[in-house]
């Protein structure tokens, strides 16, 4: 199995950026995911020094892939979606399409992997989206590990499994900006105000529980969904990558925490208990298991 | 332009077609379609009756059939999109690519809809849709700009639907698991969004409070008007703001007003959104739309939203207040 670092969903300064995958290119990390997926208005990187960074990766030995913004709505995001499927004709690299807009720029020309938010919840579905040249396909959040077993055995040949393992999770996406609306400004005149928070901004309930993350038109779960005691389960299930989401602090950490799980160097249980203190909040792991997706259930044996 | 209605019930598909929908919109009785819960929608008989009574008055049926099938049970929708071939239905309402290749396949003479939960925002994907499967139609997510609507219009050749009333989704619909991280069911999987069965309303000391699957999402004071705890319309702290909408009121989506631009541009169809209301709330939504379509149509340049209509219309609005959504720039 493959180890990847899934896209930056934040909003950072440009060096904290590039000072980020400098630190990742040292790592055991297999694949990066590179490229801005939340906002369009976010530009301290364009798309030359998300290149630059691409170029660096290659060089460290890195799987290289460029992800496409979730939500397209205006004809500058077209644009830019034209111009990265162009390059990845090109065989620059490869493209995580993000939209069915992405995917229809790309099917046919060049091999592209269909990104989480694709929706792809069925096999006749895969099947069919197998057709249009797709190298790998990422489960959706929601689905657990009984639809995945089921999802494997009728997978196409060729065609990869990625499993998002780690990080908060992006779970849904709006044209309005939360943290623009926080700040009681307009999106239009947002001020950029998310650079100021590298990991988002906590919603909590009123009984003070740590419920979602603003993160721009983003929201995400505070709880950190962690897989890694399933690592053994993905495997036997035939996923070929699983993939982790960058946060602020420690994600080099967390990944060569992964990696030497995965690789039998650190027993599954050191490594968990290395990641306490390293995770932003607390674990869940409930889609997994078909539960709500907040919830911590303690490891179970795979069904037979 | 064609005025589109919810219909969760055969009384309400009656309270549509009688007060000038000219076409309604229904689900089977189960988790195929986005609005599945417990005593709505349409067995075998009801529809029957239904496309009986809308087709003899010269009206349509469309059927949603707009969750996405799931890995243990694709043949729950397959047979659904055979039933509504067999019914007779106008058109299919889908956002399920592979559902899709099967009703084109099965029935390559069935018009096919894509859904709002299809996620299609921008012309690309809605003519990729068009180019695999032919949709006649796209129903656009609630996120779009008038302006970002129009830049559609103009590069595809599938006909727009957009969203004039109802409740409003704040999160692009077909994008958000909030309501599966809370409860384990969400509108993708299960057709539903803060399911009922999840819901808990608990009186005490600090007030009566609105609980989802345990979560706190709402706190009432005495006197103060308690809506459904949809979980991103809550009230929340972020950072030092205390107890406020952070994600959305308790509001709906109203569009009167915006008519005639809507026609203008050539938008075909006008959604009404509610199948989980009274068959009295279609009643007075689609008399005032009619009412508004007919008159903005005879005199375009003439119309405005009379205060008669916009008052009809908040009676019946969640919150009982409205807005304009993404249509209107400042809102996002």
């Amino acid at each position: 199995m493959k180890l990847a670092l899934g896209p930056l969903l934040y909003y950072w300064q440009r060096d904290a950026v590039f000072s980020f995958y400098d630190a990742v290119a040292a790592t055991p990390v297999d694949i990066v995911y590179l490229g801005e997926t939340v906002c369009s208005r976010r530009r301290e990187l364009r798309l030359a020094d998300w290149l630059s960074i691409a170029a660096r990766l290659l060089e460290a030995g890195k799987e290289v892939v460029l992800s496409t913004q979730v939500l397209i709505e205006s004809g500058s995001d077209v644009t830019t979606l034209h111009k990265i499927a162009e390059m990845s004709a090109n065989g620059d690299f490869m493209v995580e399409a993000n939209d069915m807009g992405a995917v229809h720029c790309l099917e046919g020309k060049v091999p592209f992997v269909a990104g989480p938010h694709l929706n792809i919840y069925n096999v006749p579905t895969l099947q069919w989206m197998a057709t249009l040249g797709i190298q790998r396909w990422v489960m959706p959040l929601e689905m657990g590990r009984d639809d995945l077993a089921l999802m494997q055995q009728g997978r196409p040949a060729g065609v990869q499994t990625e499993v998002f393992a780690y990080g908060r999770m992006p779970l849904a996406f709006s044209a309005r900006c939360f943290t623009a609306r926080h700040c009681n400004l307009p999106k239009d005149d947002c001020q950029f105000r998310c650079i100021e928070h590298p990991d988002g901004l906590m919603l909590r309930t009123r009984e003070s529980e740590g419920f979602l993350v603003l993160n721009g038109i983003q929201t995400q779960s505070a709880k950190v969904y962690n897989l890694l005691p399933e690592w053994g389960a993905m495997r036997d299930l035939g996923v070929d990558v699983v993939r982790v989401s960058p946060q602020a602090q420690h994600t080099p950490e967390i990944l060569t925490l992964f990696h030497s799980a995965m690789t039998g160097q650190t027993s599954t249980d050191a490594a968990m208990q290395a990641m306490a203190g390293l995770m932003p909040d607390l674990a869940c792991n409930g889609y997994w298991y078909g539960k709500p997706g907040l919830e911590q259930l303690a490891t179970q044996p795979e069904l037979v | 332009m064609e005025l589109v209605c919810p219909a969760g019930s055969l009384p309400a598909l009656k309270a549509a077609v009688d007060h000038g929908a000219d076409c309604v919109y229904l689900g089977f009785r189960d988790a195929t379609n986005a609005r599945n819960f417990a005593g709505l929608n349409f067995d075998e008989a009801a529809i029957a009756t239904g496309i009986r009574y809308a087709h003899d008055r010269g009206r349509k049926v469309l059927l949603a059939l707009n969750t996405y099938p799931q890995a243990s049970s694709p043949e729950v929708w397959r047979k659904a999109i055979d039933r509504a071939a067999q019914n007779g239905v106008d058109a299919v309402i889908l956002a399920d690519p592979g559902l899709m290749a099967y009703a084109l396949k099965h029935y390559p003479e069935l018009r096919l809809h894509l859904s709002v939960q299809g996620s299609a925002t921008n012309y690309e994907a809605i003519n990729f849709y068009h180019r695999h499967f032919g949709i006649a139609r796209a129903v656009l997510p609630r996120v779009l700009s008038l302006t970002q609507v129009e830049q559609v219009l103009d590069k595809t050749p599938v006909e727009i639907e957009v969203f004039g009333f109802g409740s409003l989704c704040v999160m692009v619909e077909g994008r958000c698991a909030l309501s599966s991280y809370v409860t384990g069911e969400a509108p993708n999987t299960n057709g539903v969004c803060s399911p009922p069965k999840a819901v808990r309303w608990v009186e005490t000391p600090q007030g009566r409070e609105s609980r989802l699957n345990g979560v706190l999402i709402d706190r009432y004071a005495d006197g103060e008007n308690a809506g459904y705890p949809t979980l991103c319309k809550g009230r929340f702290d972020v950072g030092e703001d205390k107890n406020y909408y952070a994600i959305e009121e308790p509001t709906s989506l109203n569009t009167l007003e915006l008519l005639p631009k809507l026609m203008k541009m050539g938008v075909k169809a006008i959604k009404i959104e509610g199948r989980q209301r009274s068959p009295a709330y279609v009643a007075q939504v689609t008399k005032v739309w009619r009412e508004a379509i007919d008159n903005c149509r005879d005199n375009p340049h003439r119309y405005s939203a009379k205060p008669a209509w916009m008052s009809g219309l908040d009676k019946v609005a969640e919150g009982q207040q409205h807005t304009l959504g993404a249509y209107h720039r400042p809102w996002k």
